[in-house]
């Protein structure tokens, strides 16, 4: 059971062949006995779990249509509120956070029957490529439990690696879904800016932030995002456009498909094995009908340092709310300082070193005198950056990239220049700042068995094609049906 | 511009950013922000005249109708206080004048 997908889950569940208090107890016992050795979970919630599970194991007993996840577990990042649930973005400064409401994704998870298993651990506020920036210590990557999982979605990638959950929710702002997925040997896909409600996700930057899940499949990615996405009254940002049924468009047809390789781009910095496997997986879209388009990204080299402009100025205001006030950690160093001793103390006890780095930069080229320079620059160039992609999807309808430039690092190998770690985002930070869709998918593996992630990115929520894609690929390779020994 | 980083600017930054750091603290992001900076000058490379701001990458926000709704009660909204004021729906803050 733990090796099914949440498609399979659900249909066994709704047929009665299984119940999903059985189910919930296998992935449950499963993520106690390989935790301890991952600390992919901040949090489990075994009881909340069990009883739900047994809610819907009674209504279906009493003939009641059940949701379109029902009985699937699902592990939440732990920047994602859960009502009642404590949520702490892997940082001190929440360590004791209890929501009093529920994101949009997490309501509409349960009204699809999902049943929330846990909060993964993370990034402190999604800060960072390995998930060494947690509080809380890093995750290990269940293939190889001395290197990273990628970050900031760690918990949540090793979680359904491991098979823990057949399904999480991570978010991405420059890769923090795909980076940790191609890391882990799972799918995990980055729905287009707007097409998830952000509202109850702990705010990095929110022009680039985005929702989306992990899986073992496309199909299953289709899924969750069609139960996950559209409209809300509470996120101004969450789009209109309708929300087709993804799975639906999971055809395996990608005849005459344009499939645009950035040749230029992805070629100088990439490992031999990931090279070996990429060249492998456009290789196998050829095979399938795709047709392969050399095309020009001549601004995505700058990428990197666009990204870290812009999301550390978004950041460094979206962080001003942690004061210590109404919420969280309040320093309590002296008891006659202060408010603004309180304020500064507070926030450079409960911050980490990453994120205290990332508002001090942001706040700096948000700073009289440097704003045009910096941060005006930056948006910019954010402008060229998109507009090579809207030029390069006339000529194509998705574009394939590795996912990471690197295998997973050793653990302790970058964290001491934070310059080099910023580095490995170097083909995924794109896609937010253009706000496409974009999905990695396992396409082999590097040396010493470490999986290899084949990104996909498609025009502006045109998630169906992206999927029709990924899903073609996947029908030809068992790379996704791989689990790791632990 | 970025190589004169320098400890005062870190410090003038993080006055404006409420944080107060440590020592140590100071000397090292007055390197890796220096690191970060420099590694940033690449933009002034490109030719961006004329080129328009990108804040946002979609077109008009969504509006909602302006109706009432229910929204939290006062003592959830006030339940993850660090320091509960004694009075019901009030949060409790140090001193602010002296």
């Amino acid at each position: 059971m733990l090796q099914s997908t949440a498609s399979a889950i659900r249909e066994d569940v709704a047929s009665g062949r299984v119940s999903a208090v059985e189910v919930c107890r296998a992935f449950l016992d499963r993520t106690t006995a390989v935790n301890a050795a991952l600390n992919a979970f901040n949090l489990v919630t075994s009881e909340r779990a069990l009883a739900q599970a047994a809610e819907i194991d009674r209504r279906r007993a009493a003939g009641q249509t059940l949701g379109v996840l029902a009985g699937v577990p699902v592990a939440i990042k732990d920047n994602l509120c859960v009502r009642g649930m404590t949520t702490t973005a892997s940082s001190r400064i929440l360590e004791h956070f209890v929501p009093p409401y529920d994101a949009t994704v997490v309501a509409r998870l349960a009204a699809a029957d999902a049943v929330v298993i846990g909060k993964t651990n993370c990034d402190e506020f999604a800060m960072g490529s390995s998930n060494e920036n947690s509080a809380f210590g890093p995750v290990r990557n269940p293939w190889a439990q001395d290197r990273t999982p990628g970050g900031s979605s760690g918990g949540s990638a090793a979680a359904v690696a491991a098979r823990c959950a057949p399904l999480a929710l991570g978010s991405d702002t420059g890769g923090s879904i795909r980076q940790p997925a191609g890391f882990c040997g799972v799918v995990g896909l980055k729905p287009t800016y707007g097409r998830v409600s952000r509202y109850g996700l702990l705010a990095f930057a929110s022009s680039l932030d985005q929702i989306g899940p992990f899986t073992h499949t496309v199909r299953d990615a289709a899924l969750a995002l069609s139960a996950i996405a559209g409209a809300d009254p509470s996120d101004a940002t969450a789009s209109r456009e309708a929300v087709p049924d993804f799975a639906a468009s999971l055809t395996g047809d990608i005849k005459g498909l344009r499939i645009g390789v950035p040749r230029a781009f992805v070629a100088d910095g990439v490992d031999a094995g990931v090279r070996a496997a990429f060249d492998a997986a456009i290789g196998t879209l050829r095979g399938s009908g795709a047709q392969l388009v050399d095309i020009e990204l001549p601004h995505a080299r700058y990428a990197i340092p666009v990204y870290y402009l812009v999301a550390t100025a978004e950041a460094s205001s979206n962080l001003a709310r942690y004061d210590g006030v109404r919420y969280g950690y309040r320093s309590a160093r002296d008891k006659d300082q202060n408010l603004k001793q309180m304020y500064s103390r507070t926030r450079d006890e409960g911050f980490g070193a990453e994120v205290k780095r990332r508002i001090m930069l942001g706040t700096y080229v948000l700073s009289a005198g440097y704003y045009d320079a910096y941060y005006l620059k930056a948006q910019q160039v954010r402008t060229l950056v998109r507009q090579d992609y809207q030029q390069a999807f006339e000529k194509v309808d998705v574009i394939a990239m590795p996912t990471s430039p690197i295998p997973p690092f050793r653990l302790g190998e970058r964290t001491g220049d934070p310059l080099q770690m910023y580095l490995a985002d170097v083909f995924t930070v794109s896609a937010n700042l253009a706000g496409l869709p974009a999905i990695s998918v396992p396409c082999g593996f590097s040396e010493g068995h470490l999986p290899v992630g084949l990104q996909l990115t498609g025009r502006m929520f045109d998630e169906a094609t992206l999927l029709r894609a990924a899903d073609a690929y996947e029908r030809e390779t068992d790379w996704h049906a791989q689990a790791p020994a632990i | 511009m970025s190589s004169t980083l320098t400890v005062a600017d870190v410090e003038r930054i993080a006055a404006l950013a409420q944080l107060e750091l440590t020592a140590e603290e100071k000397q090292l992001f007055t390197k890796q922000l220096a690191d970060i900076l420099d590694y940033a000058e690449q933009l002034q490379a490109v030719d961006t005249s004329g080129v328009p701001a990108t804040a946002h990458v979609l077109g008009e926000p969504v509006e909602r109708d302006d109706a009432e709704r229910p929204s939290l009660a006062i003592d959830e909204a006030v339940g993850n206080a660090p320091d509960p004021a004694s009075a019901p729906g009030l949060f409790r803050v140090p001193r602010v004048i002296g």
